[in-house]
């Protein structure tokens, strides 16, 4: 069967995340695609919707309360095991560290299912990059916002100049051996904490 | 100084991930050159396949979740053993409040016996199906709720639902009203009885008394290949759980399984299963005796009685058939051999080899010698309750 033939549905809580890999899955030629953030809906959906192949992501706390609704299920005609095929330990591993993980109906073949999964890992580890990304870029905003109060501060009580009191904090970082952003708030509250 | 051995252990916030925890937080890892790296999960999949995919060396585990693995009934291949048992008790059986009201008067005593509640249940129950939660269809509690409940006369599908969800949904859950009741280890039982949402109905330790629970789960290849590593940890949960089962050490063991990156609760919470000083959820509280074992009555031994009682209620439940192959399979994950030689340089007390146990709130008692006679008679006594409950 053509890609569009495969049932496919996408348990992610994380909204953003579901629509990449739901994107990624159209992309692919994939038609029958259905996105769920809830798992309480997830019950109901299966057996509506009888998917070929099930993605979810391992953060979810719900993971063994689908497990048991597989293997309680009579209404799926074919049993759901994960992944494509057990001895493909490479793509299994690939799949746990990026965060992911899938559940297949018995009898999919292999090379049906894999590039599902391989696009499910490639899209999740992108997804996981990007967090970091912007994380990264957050914490640097913070730590220059930090910076540029604690040379305020060194500027009005010592009379310093704007370089000089980046100085002072840099020199200080060094001797102490801690980065420039934990000098600047132990600054900031030790400031506040003298402040009338 | 750097450690000789890292090990990653994944852990689900429960009370008896305490042994681990304090492995850690009070140095025995260290002592031992282990630099221990522990992860919280959020459900026991992760924990099976992290273990299996080679994330996680070691793991807290449900006991049956390690047979099922030696089974190969896991979703993955995942050849996992377990060379120690991580405490004794520590579960409850908690229903709403609306359930306990019902259960009052249809005659439950106010304690935790459990054959009174049982009985009332029984009653109970014949007025519409109930659902109760577990938290893994391979796990004690689903087990020890199935055989309260079948002791009692209630079929534990016939009569009522049997739903599984994280430790941590179950008193939402129950407070919803989405379940009557669940079985979980603790605190999650003592969360709903201090939300208002439930009251403990009776204990593990009712049901069975010193009845087994978690297991340190470890991965096949890596126990084969780290013998010195394993053995390491295996003292260096001993000297954790000698700690934790001392009753001076409560306070300072709750705060420090209560932080931000273990369970996550308040420390009061956790000292209720700790001390086994129960609040029931209608303001007594209730001293329960032996209600968790960290390290008393050879509480980490893995007794390969254990193993094939959780094997025995798997054949009874459906879970797989019985075969004299599987129940061998079952009696080689649990490792009392590699115990015993870990702790042998502490010179401290080790159980002798397999037997029969008892402690039953029934009566029964179960001899792995002679496992056929036990299915057989279970077979029976479910068939009758099945047919005319």
């Amino acid at each position: 069967m053509p890609p569009s033939d495969i049932s496919i549905l996408v348990i992610d809580e994380n909204r953003l995340r579901a629509a990449i890999i739901e994107n990624g899955l159209r992309e692919a030629g994939h038609r029958q695609v259905s996105v769920i953030h809830e798992v309480g809906e997830a019950a109901r959906t299966i057996v509506s919707l009888a998917p070929d192949v099930v993605v979810i992501d391992l953060e979810n706390p719900n993971r063994d309360r689908i497990e048991h609704f597989f293997s309680l299920s009579r209404s799926l005609r074919r049993p759901i095991a994960m992944f494509v095929d057990s001895s493909d330990a490479a793509t299994i591993e690939a799949a746990v560290e990026a965060g992911v993980s899938a559940y297949v109906v018995d009898g999919l073949r292999k090379e049906r299912v894999k590039p599902i999964l391989d696009m499910a890992i490639s899209r999740f580890n992108a997804f996981a990059r990007l967090t970091r990304e912007l994380e990264q870029a957050r914490s640097e905003l913070e730590d220059r916002k930090l910076i540029d109060r604690a040379k305020s501060i060194l500027m009005r009580t010592r009379g310093l100049g704007e370089d000089e009191a980046y100085a002072l904090l840099r020199r200080t970082a060094m001797n102490q051996n801690r980065r420039i952003a934990e000098i600047a708030q132990s600054l900031i509250t030790a400031s506040d904490l003298l402040e009338p | 100084m750097t450690a000789d051995f890292q090990i990653s252990a994944g852990f689900m916030p429960l009370l008896d991930s305490m042994l681990l925890v304090a492995a850690q937080e009070k140095g025995f890892a260290a002592a031992e050159s282990i630099e221990l790296r522990l992860v919280r999960e959020t459900s026991w999949a992760n924990i099976r396949d992290r273990l299996a995919v080679g994330q996680f060396e070691v793991a807290h585990m449900l006991a049956p979740m390690a047979l099922a693995a030696a089974l190969g009934l896991t979703p993955i291949p995942s050849p996992t053993i377990a060379p120690m048992a991580l405490g004794l008790g520590g579960n409850g059986i908690t229903v709403s409040t609306d359930l306990w009201e019902r259960l009052l008067a249809a005659g439950a005593p106010s304690g935790l016996e459990a054959a009174g509640t049982g009985a009332a249940l029984k009653q109970v129950a014949a007025g519409g199906r109930l659902r109760f939660g577990v938290v893994h269809p391979y796990s004690a509690h689903n087990y020890e709720l199935r055989y309260w409940l079948s002791a009692c006369g209630v079929h534990p599908e016939a009569d009522v639902e049997i739903v599984v969800l994280p430790p941590p949904l179950l008193p939402d859950a129950l407070a919803s009203g989405a379940i009557d009741g669940y079985c979980v280890g603790e605190p999650w039982n003592s969360v709903a009885v201090a939300a208002g949402a439930g009251r403990i109905a009776t204990v593990k330790s009712a049901i069975w008394r010193s009845s087994p629970e978690k297991v340190l789960g470890v991965r096949r290849d890596w126990a084969e290949q780290h013998p010195q590593a394993l053995a390491a940890l295996l003292r260096s949960l001993y000297r954790a759980a000698l700690w934790c089962g001392a009753p001076e050490n409560a306070a300072e063991a709750a705060a420090m399984l209560g932080q931000k990156h273990y369970l996550d609760l308040p420390p009061a919470l956790i000292e209720h299963g700790l001390t086994g000083q129960l609040a029931l959820g209608d303001g007594r509280v209730e001293p329960v005796e032996d209600f968790f074992l960290p390290q008393a009555r050879a509480a980490t031994y893995p007794s390969t009685s254990h193993a094939l009682w959780f094997y025995s209620q798997m054949v009874r439940w459906g879970q797989v058939g019985h075969a004299e192959e599987r129940a061998r399979q079952v009696e080689a994950c649990y490792r009392p051999d590699l115990y015993r030689a870990a702790l042998a340089p502490l010179r401290v007390p080790v159980p002798a080899a397999m037997a029969k146990i008892d402690g039953f709130f029934d009566g029964q008692a179960f001899d792995p010698a002679r496992l056929q006679d036990y299915l057989d008679a279970q077979r029976r006594a479910d068939a009758a309750i099945a047919h005319f409950g």
